[in-house]
């Protein structure tokens, strides 16, 4: 939470985002790397990937519009993104890598409408080992935990989440982490455990779907993501860092 | 109005290994066959291509290739006493769905089981006397000996090209290979894979202990191979992306690039997709199943598929589910042990112990579904529990199979889940570290059980399974012993940070454990005790034979297809050389 200007004002556009790629060119891609393995029966990239941009001239982040979540819920979960992954020297921050907009599409999508849920009745208080009981949706679970959780924060700190300090905004999602705040409907842990899982969704899946911007933290642990086709490469790497210039599948479609 | 189609020789339920399997061998004694599966159908070149077969958020996050459990889940409680409550989501364990059920997603690590897991109840007794196995602990024989399938083992080995290095041919002990196994008729088909760093350490730090390491058996061609069904499967490319992915490469064996090709072509075989089966209809005088009634879930209508032999391959649940709904064979009632269809569920009782290396580049993402180096010496009875107060155990294994950055980018103990400091170590660690899996038996208990929810119904109308279970004093006994040994190699490997988890307190469905459920239909020869004979032919119906890890009675420290693989053999032996012959039950109850 460096970010000297109101959260919410950021998110809905009103100021540009700084967010160069900080990890930029420090993997140069060796030559095998993008090469087809001999005698892979359609494993092969059909053709040598398109180069991708060196990241640090990458196009400078502009914010998407939102598709369902509104100013307050995106500008929430922007606050909160940025708390978990902080900007530091190892990338830029969560909501400069796209998590909000992550979020927002996922649960704009299939997802966010309980796709893959089984959501028959009658609902019960979850039990000891039986997961998550909630007949809401995954967006209707994010709004309810989103407005229970600027209720206490306000109640709490006098502001809603995005209007505090970085070391503030952290106190209260470590209480919430805890399930030490008090949320009327939801429990403020089964809450912050789902918005944990989405932010890590956002940061570390491909960028398609909206977050890791510039493959921000596939560059931070050195995950190559696509081709992976290691045949070739687990003797002769043993031991040895392998480094190549990631690559998502944008880059091969 | 539901619609009656013309007999056909044999119908099948669920297209996976177990369907594909009986499927080839009942065409090829000539036989017609409609195999139904709910799921869609899969084709390797098309479904499974770059680069979006690559998605870990949709693949393996999502579980676009599973079971969806708004059709159709499982509810669970601890206990007789609780309310069970529907799993919302799939954790724990992932169904399979489609053509190819989860044979298309599976790691592939594929093992047979020891001799003396097949004949259990038998051999503890022997070794240790009958007060060694407590009262509530239902292991059973298998009914069939390891002899007797070793031969299917084989056949099912050969069917998926495995890479691997056999421990004993004939009796003879060879060495680099798991001096445990049962004997083996021939050496593995493909030479082993080529193993990570991190497998080279702990191969070594394990035979430094005086244990006996060996490649993990795959399923992952470690060069191209042709079957003996004549199709070809390409060469691993250590992807790492085996496990809830189809396989990009053609190099995984599944039902889909073993069999599926082979049974396309057979006239007499018919694959109806998207075609989920409600009931069998069973006639209990002549106790024999007609029918099998199914959905065709393009239109909406009900049919009902008149059949000679009926065959349950519908995996663990749906198998179970079967015959209960359809009353077939008496349900288990844990109060008064009486009964026999729901009985013997179990799952497997797995442990990890994280190993992290300062200085060691492990490059995690070079992986495939079994690339890993095992140790036997402390799985089911190999070591002696004498003076131990558990039985059971499982292999202890270091397997590099995958580091896809959402699920895993694991930390030592004590960092934080999230801010500057969890970001620090993820970066840090992730290339350095490796995960040791510690795969444990889980004996059947009393209280373990599946039966029908009173409650809560699936897209069919159906009740859903219900599933009662816990874990034991001998698993977490088991499962302690067993992870404080895998700690023991992490020691030895020189492990900068060492998590050990062994598994304690209740049993929890959300964290993904594995997809080694089993039981629910047990095999043997008591028809008081078991559902299926030892042909897995169903006491109560001549013509039902039933596939799949149901019919285990109780779980051994192993991934179950090896076995699984070899009864599908075993049974489809039975009915195309004794049952066809004289279509009756084939053993006396
Ligand atoms: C992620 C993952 C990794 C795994 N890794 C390993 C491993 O490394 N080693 C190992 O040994 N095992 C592994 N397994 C387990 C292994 O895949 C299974 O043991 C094996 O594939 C089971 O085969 P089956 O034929 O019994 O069942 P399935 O493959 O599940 O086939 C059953 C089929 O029946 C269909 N079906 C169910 N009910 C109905 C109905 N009412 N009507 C119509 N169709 C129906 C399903 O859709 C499914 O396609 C893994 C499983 C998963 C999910
Ligand atoms: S690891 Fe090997 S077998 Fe598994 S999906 Fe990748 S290429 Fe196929």
């Amino acid at each position: 939470m460096t970010e000297a200007l109101p959260r919410r004002r950021f998110l809905i556009g009103a100021a540009a985002g700084t967010a160069a790629v900080t990890t930029a060119g420090a993997f140069a891609a060796p030559d095998q790397a993008l090469a087809a393995p001999e005698g892979a029966p359609q494993a092969a990239p059909r053709a040598p990937a398109p180069a991708t941009a060196p990241a640090a001239s990458a196009p400078e982040y502009v914010p998407e519009p939102m598709q369902v979540l509104t100013a307050a819920e995106a500008a929430f979960i922007g606050a909160a993104a940025d708390a978990i992954i902080p900007a530091d020297d190892l990338s830029p921050s969560g909501s400069d890598c796209g998590v909000v907009t992550y979020i927002d599409r996922q649960l704009a999508g299939a997802y966010g409408a309980g796709a893959r849920l089984y959501r028959s009745g009658p609902f019960s208080t979850p039990q000891p080992g039986t997961g998550n009981q909630s007949p809401l949706a995954p967006l209707e679970f994010f709004r309810a935990g989103i407005a229970a959780a600027n209720t206490w924060v306000k109640a709490t700190y006098g502001k809603e989440l995005d209007g505090l300090d970085g070391p503030q905004v952290a106190e209260a999602l470590k209480a919430m982490d805890a399930g030490k705040a008090e949320f009327a409907a939801i429990g403020s842990k089964p809450f912050f455990n789902a918005l944990l899982q989405m932010v890590m969704e956002g940061f570390f899946s491909d960028p398609m779907y909206g977050g890791n911007r510039g493959m921000a933290s596939w560059r931070m642990i050195g995950y190559p993501g696509l081709p992976a086709t290691y045949a070739d490469k687990i003797e002769t790497y043993r031991g040895k860092r392998y480094e190549a210039e990631p690559q998502s599948i944008a880059d091969f479609s | 109005m539901v619609k009656k189609l013309k007999e056909v020789d044999a119908v099948l339920v669920g297209m996976g290994w177990t369907g594909s399997i009986m499927a080839r061998e009942l065409s090829r004694a000539g036989l017609s066959v409609v195999a139904l599966e709910r799921g869609a159908s899969r084709v390797p070149g098309d479904d499974f291509t770059l680069p979006n077969i690559r998605d870990e958020l949709r693949f393996s996050v999502r579980q676009e290739l599973m079971q969806d459990p708004a059709q159709e889940t499982v509810t669970f409680r601890h206990s007789a006493d609780k309310t069970a409550l529907p799993m919302r989501r799939f954790g724990a364990f992932l169904p399979g769905d489609g053509v190819g059920g989860m044979g298309t997603h599976w790691n592939a690590q594929t093992y047979r089981f020891l001799p003396s897991d097949h004949t259990l109840r038998s051999h503890l007794t022997e070794r240790y006397g009958r007060k060694k196995i407590p009262d509530d602990m239902l292991i059973a024989d298998w009914g069939v000996t390891y002899d007797e399938l070793e031969g299917h083992y084989d056949r099912f080995e050969k069917l998926c090209g495995l890479s691997g290095k056999a421990g004993n041919i004939r009796g003879k002990i060879h060495p680099g290979g798991n001096p445990y196994e049962g004997w083996r008729s021939a050496e593995y088909p493909n030479k082993p894979l080529k193993p990570s760093l991190a497998g080279v350490m702990f191969g070594e730090a394990a035979s430094g202990l005086g244990y006996h390491p060996f490649p993990a058996p795959a399923g992952n061609m470690s060069a191209p191979y042709v079957n003996p069904e004549g199709v070809r499967l390409g060469a691993c490319q250590y992807c790492g992306h085996c496990e809830r992915f189809g396989c990009e490469a053609n190099a995984k064996s599944s039902p889909n690039t073993t069999l599926l090709p082979v049974l396309a072509k057979e006239a007499k075989v018919e694959i109806r997709d998207r075609c989920y089966a409600s009931r069998l209809v069973y006639d209990k005088s002549g106790r024999k199943v007609t029918a099998v009634v199914y959905v065709d879930l393009r239109t909406g209508e009900e049919i009902e598929q008149p059949a000679g032999i009926v065959v349950l391959s519908a995996w663990v649940f749906g198998n179970t589910h079967m015959m209960l709904h359809s009353g077939i064979g008496r349900p288990y009632d844990p109060r008064t042990g009486k009964g026999v269809v729901g009985r013997n569920y179990c799952h497997q009782i797995q442990s990890a112990v994280g190993v992290f290396f300062q200085d060691k580049e492990l490059n995690p993402f070079m992986g495939a579904g079994s690339l890993g180096m095992v140790i036997d010496d402390f799985n089911g009875d190999n070591f002696d529990h004498r003076d131990l107060d558990f039985l059971g155990g499982g292999y202890i294994a270091l397997n590099s199979t995958n580091g896809r950055p959402i699920l895993n980018r694991p930390v030592p103990p004590g960092t934080p889940r999230w801010g500057s400091e969890w970001k620090q170590a993820t970066a840090q660690w992730y290339r350095r570290a490796a995960s040791m899996n510690c795969q444990g038996s889980n004996y059947a208990s009393r209280g373990n059980y599946l039966d029908l929810d009173p409650t809560y119904r699936d897209v069919l109308g159906r009740p859903l399974i219900r599933m009662t279970y816990n874990l034991t004093d001998n698993d977490r006994k088991m499962s302690a012993f067993l992870t404080e040994k895998g700690a023991g190699i992490a020691k030895a490997m020189g492990a900068t940070h060492i998590a050990a988890n062994p598994r304690k307190g209740d049993f929890d469905v959300v964290p993904y454990q594995s997809s080694h459920n089993t039981g629910g239909t047990p095999m043997g020869t008591d028809p008081s005790t078991s559902a299926v004979n030892r042909y897995l032919q169903s006491w109560d119906a001549h013509n039902l034979f039933v596939l799949g890890a149901s019919v285990f009675p109780q779980n051994a420290g192993y991934n179950p297809t090896g076995a699984v693989g070899a009864l599908s053999y075993w049974a489809a032996d039975a009915v195309v050389n004794k049952y066809l012959k004289n279509p009756t039950h084939l053993m006396k109850a």
